[in-house]
């Protein structure tokens, strides 16, 4: 497994995948904390979600001569990732939590729909199935937000600050690979910079809902890095949990 | 038993008794799942094509071990059942008498949507299961399983489950 690679699709479909893989792992560390019972069911439903979502981006790749999904999942180190440094990120305060799920779940509705018109006919076939299922996602951060963005004045500046924070992240989510110009001209994929305009509107949409202030993201230093192998020091420790059961008998059968 | 390849209506027709691991009363046909059978004549090998309803629904395996077990117990020689998403599940999936079984089970079958839709709004439309009044609340729309959303009536004051539209 090397970290550039020759094939556009191989290099996009890894970073779906452990996007995925990581923030549904991130999602399911809520599973008996949520602050009410259903943010404790939704963020373990879309954890689970996200694991189905990796699974399908994964065994893609096996199609495509990469190793078993479980192998790819579970035995690669942290550089060998090729998430954004966003979904890695503890999960925090519920503010926190919620701001990431509200930022990273609109880029992922908006890229399957996009993805559903893929020149790559396997990956089309997949979007057009899961943007169905991200828009559930999609419409529960904006109710949270919505809610928690017009409350208390405790509540509004908590979230204030949570998007100030995170929204540097979140722009890491649209760093490009080497293979990009190749994605576009190819029709496997609009292109980040497009997706990200599209995000951009969206996500200005429902704030302008709050009385939360977008911040002016030109003036923002976007976190880059995590699509070439660059984490924080929260990923490794995820990876040795996430993978502790696998790593102590790669061959049980379950 | 001799080995004469079952035609496909009769395949069908079994497969009817399969229900759905999680809804009892639904079955995997009326449920919309099993896409496509098709019969080899020469060795009466069946193939089965299942997609499931949702891509992370941890029934799937469920499904396909239950139809491979019932269509071997009719006598079929081998059975080859395949999950893939080409041709991907929407609610409108779900026949007229799924819809009745997902009431049966007091879950509020989805709405026709006619084609898979992206607005969000249609979400916030349910029919209670209990007093059928449609003065009805989402309150999230992440329910007990995948498939699921809870919602709030009004008029009988009770929560219920419904099949989420997709």
């Amino acid at each position: 497994m090397s970290l550039t690679f020759q094939d556009p699709r191989i290099d996009l479909l890894y970073r779906l995948a452990d996007d995925q893989l990581i923030l549904g792992h991130r999602n399911s560390e809520w599973n008996g904390l949520g602050p009410i019972l259903e943010e404790d069911i939704a963020f373990s439903s879309m954890a689970q979600d996200k694991l189905g979502h990796s699974l399908q981006m994964y065994s893609m790749l096996h199609a495509l001569g990469e190793p078993e999904p479980d192998t790819v999942a579970f035995t690669r180190n942290a550089p060998q990732f090729h998430c954004c440094q966003l979904v890695e990120l503890p999960i925090g305060e519920y503010d926190f939590s919620l701001t990431r799920h509200f930022l990273f779940d609109h880029a992922e509705l908006l890229r399957f729909e996009a993805l559903a018109s893929s020149s790559y006919e396997p990956l089309a076939q997949v979007a057009r199935k899961l943007r169905g299922e991200l828009k559930y996602h999609a419409l529960h951060a904006n109710t949270w937000m919505k809610r928690l963005g017009t409350a208390t004045e405790e509540a509004i500046e908590r979230m204030q600050r949570s998007l100030n924070f995170t929204l540097p992240y979140a722009l890491g989510i649209f760093e490009k690979t080497e293979t990009e110009p190749e994605i576009i001209s190819s029709g496997l994929f609009v292109g980040e910079d497009e997706l990200k305009n599209r995000w951009l509107e969206s996500i200005s949409k429902v704030l302008g809902q709050t009385a939360l202030d977008m911040p002016d993201v030109n003036t923002l230093t976007p976190v880059f890095g995590g699509r070439h192998g660059q984490h924080t020091e929260f990923l490794q420790p995820l990876l040795d949990e996430m993978a502790e059961v696998f790593r102590l008998d790669p061959t049980a059968d379950w | 038993m001799p080995v004469t390849a079952p035609d496909k209506a009769q395949i069908l027709d079994w497969l009817q008794a399969v229900n759905d691991p999680e809804i009892p009363t639904i079955s995997l046909i009326d449920l919309g799942v099993v896409r496509g059978v098709e019969v080899d004549e020469a060795t009466g090998k069946v193939s089965v094509h299942l997609t499931p309803t949702f891509a992370g629904c941890p029934a799937m395996d469920y499904m396909k071990r239950d139809v491979e077990r019932t269509l071997l117990a009719h006598g079929v020689p081998a059975v080859e059942v395949d999950i893939s998403m080409r041709e991907a599940w929407t609610s409108d999936m779900l026949t007229e008498a799924g819809r009745q079984a997902l009431r049966q089970h007091k879950l509020s079958p989805p709405p026709v949507l006619g084609n898979q839709v992206l607005d969000l709004d249609f979400l916030e439309y349910a029919e209670c299961p209990n007093c059928h009044g449609n003065n009805t609340e989402l309150r999230t729309p992440f329910g007990a399983t995948l498939c699921r959303a809870v919602h709030y009536c009004h008029d009988c004051r009770q929560l219920f489950e419904q099949f989420k539209p997709v």
